[in-house]
Order: structure tokens, then sequence, then C-alpha cells
């Protein structure tokens, strides 16, 4: 050691200097920010070791930032960026995958759907990790039969607070695999996952597509046909007091009925970006008569009755990964998804949530109306039976914050509750009276991380 | 955390008597408010503006001593209070007038003055800045004032305490730009508060809820400099340009 390495190393360290691994981190919804060390790990001793050397602010994973909030980010510690944990092991004997936690679902799909076999649960994007999905217990438009991802998980890698790898399942340390799942990252870092997978023998939907002229229709018919249909979902068009909505139905299109063209590729499978947000939106380009307009228009759009219809992959789960980044319509104050879930008891509330949305003068693009089944045993998974409402809302509306609070006391009240990965805004309060397993899942995590170095914004803001 | 409606879990006042920071702090939205600590000296102020704030029904509402001329002390307080959990919100907001006139005949009141107003924050403003940066978010309100764009005969030391104070908050803006952390660098004109009270009023005088609000409005929008009220912005700009011959004029006939 030369004496000049020996002073610098006694010079202060300027704690205002940034260090070229720092990034400022939010999540889709682009609000709140805060910056964080990112690490790129590559093997499961890289994690133990980065796990082992965390400081007090904390390490977390982070997948693709699809989480609407503050889920992925924790401000001052350490991120991980799981992006190399990317394999898939397909077996084909049991009609299982073992992927690893930085995959995201595209990838995946695009080795799955050729081989015959489609993910158990995709929620609205397909841009999200196989850990993120596990981490938020993410549901899709099939939850009214086969219940979130978790559900359908038989095994995880799990790197814990103690830098040990558990082997855990639903039958081995249930404790801990049930507190991983909708766990939010707060037990530790899922380096690999294997899950069930759906065999299919066509890349095709086949969709049935119903226009309801008011809300009340769509319940009712949600209601009465959900059941027969593997997949099935509501758009709410959020800005006529109707609440007018057009239902969409279906599964996979068995290869039977394709036609002879289609037939000759059946497991073709090519989703295509068609644009990209532009990188700059003036914050009053989402107004009350654009969102008018583009709602009058998806509602026209859709036939009035149709049957059998047969739709791509991602036309039918993934219509807005079609456009790149558009989040960014939302312009530079960002914007929120509120998703509540309340039992059928008080279905009543989406029409006064809906109206209440309209009243603040909160356009939403994009309102989705579907029911769920039964939960699985995570304490703090989102899904329960009953009703679920999400709306994109931008940020910066006056008034929002009270709006939403007050929705937040009857949604309680009702013994529903707000899901975490969308969440950027409700209270702890809210979370202790609505998720009353929570108690139980801290104490189960305080095992798993005993330093309590596992946080988040997200766990900090919620005192999780 | 701030949440993404911009309200705040946690609030730190340096200089927790001060009327325009206690008005910001009834002024933000409140709702997850749960954490507002009022740094000061110990007395009577102090006490009363725990007081007030706990009138109105906000938790968590605690004083903290700290003393703005004994800077050695800074590192410890502030580490103190972010050691306990995150600040979302801090506001620098100490500072004393003066007497010019007893200033320029008694040197060392002139130096009282600048040791509280630039010296004193100038040490707190950066070690908040290290634990602002250490946590990754959070902002730090500067109450500068009009009085920094152009120094008057009338009250030159405060006015080059502030001018000092204004620049270091601006580079200390830049500073963190871009690391989750934020400088709003406020400038009010003159304010009708315990500092200015019997003093003649100037034009634009403000109260200081109307200072508080445009802060409020000023963190929401995430914007880095302020007047208060806005349009005084436009009145320096001409100030600050004035050949001296007229400014000293002008500055004569406001006293």
């Amino acid at each position: 050691m030369s004496t000049k390495a020996v002073k610098k190393s006694i010079a202060p360290v300027n704690p205002l200097r940034r260090d070229d691994n720092e990034r400022l981190l939010t999540g889709w919804g682009r609000t709140a920010p805060s910056m964080a060390h990112v690490v790129r790990p590559e093997s499961v001793d890289e994690v133990r070791d980065l796990v082992a050397k965390a400081g007090e602010r904390g390490i977390l994973a982070r997948g693709l930032g699809r989480s609407y909030g503050d889920a992925a980010q924790a401000g001052g510690g350490t991120v991980l960026d799981m992006s190399a944990f990317d394999s898939i092991d397909l077996d084909t004997v049991h009609g299982t995958v073992t992927a690893g936690s930085g995959i995201s679902l595209d990838a995946l799909l695009k080795t799955l759907v050729p081989a015959g076999y489609f993910v158990p649960v995709t929620p609205g994007t397909r841009m999200i990790t196989v850990g993120g999905a596990i981490a938020a217990d993410v549901h899709g438009k099939n939850h009214h039969v086969e219940g979130s991802f978790g559900s359908h998980v038989h095994a995880l890698d799990l790197v814990t607070g103690h830098g040990r790898v558990e082997d855990l399942a639903p039958t081995r340390k249930a404790d801990h695999f049930w507190a991983t799942v909708g766990g939010m990252g707060l037990t530790g870092v899922v380096t690999k996952a294997t899950f069930d997978l759906i065999p299919i023998t066509s890349s095709l939907i086949s969709v049935d597509t119903v226009r309801c002229p008011d809300l009340d229709s769509v319940m009712s018919s949600m209601v009465e046909h959900d059941d027969n249909y593997r997949y099935s979902v509501a758009w709410i068009d959020s800005v006529s007091p109707s609440g007018r909505g057009v239902i969409t139905r279906g599964d996979h299109a068995p290869s039977s009925q394709l036609d002879p063209k289609q037939a000759e590729s059946p497991l073709a499978y090519d989703p295509k970006i068609v644009a990209t947000a532009p990188p700059f939106v003036p914050s009053g380009l989402l107004n009350k008569f654009t969102v008018r307009a583009f709602n009058e228009a998806w509602f026209r759009k859709a036939p009035k009755s149709r049957q059998g219809e047969l739709q791509p992959i991602g036309e039918f789960f993934h219509p807005l990964d079609g456009v790149q980044e558009w989040n960014r319509v939302y312009g530079p104050g960002g914007f929120i998804q509120y998703q509540f879930v309340v039992p059928d008891s008080a279905g009543y509330l989406i029409d006064y949530a809906l109206k209440r949305l309209r009243e603040v003068g909160a356009p939403s693009f994009l309102t989705v109306l579907k029911r769920f089944g039964a939960a699985n045993p995570a304490p703090l998974s989102f899904p329960q039976p009953g009703w679920t409402l999400a709306a994109d809302v931008p940020a910066r509306v006056e008034g929002l914050g009270g709006v939403l609070d007050e929705l937040d006391g009857l949604v309680a009240a009702s013994g529903g509750r707000l899901y975490f990965a969308k969440d950027s805004r409700q209270s702890p309060e809210m979370v202790a009276q609505t998720y009353p397993r929570l108690a139980e899942w801290q104490g189960v995590r305080d095992q798993m991380d005993p330093r309590g170095i596992f946080t988040s914004d997200l766990a900090r803001r919620l005192s999780l | 955390m701030m949440d993404a409606l911009g309200e705040p879990q946690s609030v730190l006042v340096l200089g927790g008597s001060s009327e325009i920071a206690l008005e910001t702090v009834k002024a933000l939205p409140r709702n997850r408010l749960r954490r507002v600590l009022l740094a000061g000296r110990p007395n009577a102020a102090r006490h009363a503006a725990v007081e007030s704030l706990t009138a109105l029904g906000i938790a968590g509402v605690e004083a903290v001593d700290f003393d703005a001329k004994d800077t050695s002390s800074h590192g410890a307080v502030i580490d103190g209070v972010f050691d306990a959990s995150d600040v979302d919100l801090v506001i620098l907001a100490f500072g004393v007038l003066g007497d010019q006139d007893a200033a320029e005949a008694d040197p060392s009141l002139a130096v009282e003055v600048a040791t509280t107003n630039y010296t004193g924050a100038v040490s707190v403003g950066l070690h908040v800045a290290r634990r602002l940066r250490k946590q990754g978010h959070g902002a730090l309100v500067v109450l500068s004032s009009v009085a920094a764009d152009r120094a008057r005969r009338a009250n030159y030391v405060y006015g080059s305490t502030k001018a000092g104070l204004d620049a270091f908050a601006q580079g200390l803006g830049d500073a963190l730009h871009g690391s989750g952390a934020s400088v709003l660098v406020v400038r009010p004109g003159f304010v009708r508060t315990r500092m200015t009270a019997g003093m003649p009023e100037a034009p634009m005088t403000t109260n200081p809820q109307d200072v508080a609000e445009i802060i409020v409005k000023a963190l929401r929008k995430g914007k880095e400099t302020v007047y208060a009220p806005g349009p005084l912005m436009y009145v320096m700009g001409v100030m600050k340009n004035l050949p001296r011959p007229v400014f000293r004029k002008i500055s004569e006939k406001q006293g």
C-alpha cells in the first residue's frame, strides 16, 4: 500500500457524492421516487453475500418495476436487479416449469406457448417477473376458477435474512412458504420457483364478448355466467354514470376450432409492440374530454354480443403491453391505481366508488371489474371472494386523497381491502384493519429475517 | 415516507416556533402525518408551538432541543432525529432580523445574526442533506427572503445573511438534484410575524398562512424556488437590476 492510498482512505467520504450504482426508482405509477444502490447479482452465492452485507437501510429484490406504488423500491438501501436469474427448465412429464425469479412472463411465454403450455396465471401485463408474481401473489382473469399465482407454485428457493437458502413448498416449511407468497419481497429473495402450467393446443383464445348498458347488467351477467368460463373480466366506462361495460370471457381455443390457415401453426406466438408512448407528455393531455372520448370509443368498438372470436394471447390478456411505457400518458405528476376487493354483500360499493371518482373529476382510462374466487392460505395475499375494482387515476387530481380515504373506510368496514402491488397511498391503520393476519405474518417474517434487513418504501410507509 | 399523493408522514422543523413553519405544518396534508418534531431552544414559544399543533389533532408532535448557533451539536441532533425513523420533510426556518443600527454600533451583534442565519443554517443544512441522501428521499425547505435578492441600507446585515443562505441552499439543491432528496428555496417578502411586528408594511405584504400555502403547493409541484407572494418574482427581477443610485432612492423611501 502506498502512502497515497492510506491518505485517501483517511480523507472523509463526501456523503453527498453519488455512487455509480445509485438509481432513482419509482413504481409503474411514477410517483414518490427514492434512490437506492442497484446491484445485479449473477449467482445465489452473490445474493447470499449481498444479504449478509446489507446495511441498516436494507435490501430488496426488484423485478420489472410494474407494481404501481413503492413496493419495489427501498430508499437508501440495496435493490437487487434479478435479471440474471433467467433460467427456464420445462418439465413436460409433469407439466411444470422451474424458472429463475428474474425471468419475465413475456420471455417465459415465448418459450412455453410454442411448446404447448401457458402460465397458470397472468395479470394484465406480461412484463412482470416470476419473483414479482410470487411476491405480490398476482391474480388474473381466471382467479374465480383457479386462484392466484401462489396457488400454483410447488416449490421455491428463498435466500432468507440468515443468508441461507431455504427450499420452500406448501408442504415444506409451509409457514415460510405462505409468508413469502404475497409477502412483497419482505421475507427474502426468491431465486427460482417451480409451478404448474396450463397445457394448450393453440395459442389463440376463444372469446365471448357481451356489451352491457349499465353496471347492474354487467354485475348480474358476471354472477350468472362467469363460472362457465376459465377467464373473465369486465371493462367499465368510468365516465358514464350508467357504469356500462364490456365483459370479455374465454378459454384457450382447442386446435380443432382453428381454421386451416391457423391450424398450420397452431402454437405460433409473436406478440407485437405496436407503439411507444412519447418520452414527455404534457400534464394536461389526459383530461375529462380525452378520457370521455377514449371510453366512448372503447365501448363502441366492442360488439353487442359475439361468441367464439379467436384472439391472440396478447390481445386478450395484455392489451396495454402493445403500447410500451404507456404509464407516461399520465404526465409528470404520475398516477395511482386504486384497486380494492369487497365481499359480494358489499357489491354496491363498486357503483359508489365509480360515482365518487367521477365526482372528484378523476378521469380513469381503464377501469376493470372482476370476480374473485377463494383465497389461498397466504396471510398477506390480496384476493378473497367477492368483487375487485381497479381504476387508474392521475395523482395530481385535487381532492383525490380525501375521496380515496373515504372509500378506504367503506372498503374496510365491509371486510374488503386494497392490493399492495397497486397501493401507493393507503394508511398503516388501514392495513392493520384489513389484513387481520398481519401480526401472524410479521411473526413468521421476523423468524426468517431476524435482523429486519428486507424492507421497501412500502414496508416503511405501511409499517409492515 | 411521502406517499403518491404527496402526503408526508414525518416533518422536522428547525426553528420550531417559526410562525411561517408552523403555518406550513398546519397547511400540509395531514391524513398520514404521524411525527412532527419542533426543534429549537427550550422556551415558552416552543412549548406553545407544540401545544398549538397538538390542539389541532396533529399526532406525534414533540419538541427537540436545538440551538442554531451551537454548530458542534448539530450532527448529533440531526442523527438522533433520523436514526429514530425517516424524515420526509425538513423545514429550515430559524433566523433573526437583528437591529441594523445596533449592529453597526456593535459588530458583535452583526456576528450573532450572521452566526444564526448563515453559519448555523449551513451547518445544520449539510447535516440534514447527509441524512436525506442516506435515506434516499425527502425534501428540505429553506426559508430565505427577498432580502437575499438585493441588500437594502436598512437591513443589509440581515439581507447579507439571507443572500448567503440563499446561495448555499441553491447549491445544496444542485448537489442533491436527482438523488431523491430535494431543496426548495422560499423567498417571502414582508410577512406579518413577530419578527416584523411594529415595522411599516411593504407593498405585497402577506401573512404566514399565505406563505405556508405557497410552500405546500410548491412542494407538491416539485419546485426548487418560490417567491411569496408569487408575483414578487417579477418585482425582484426588476429590483435586482436597478442601478445602485436608483435602488438607494427607492429603499430610502421604504425606510
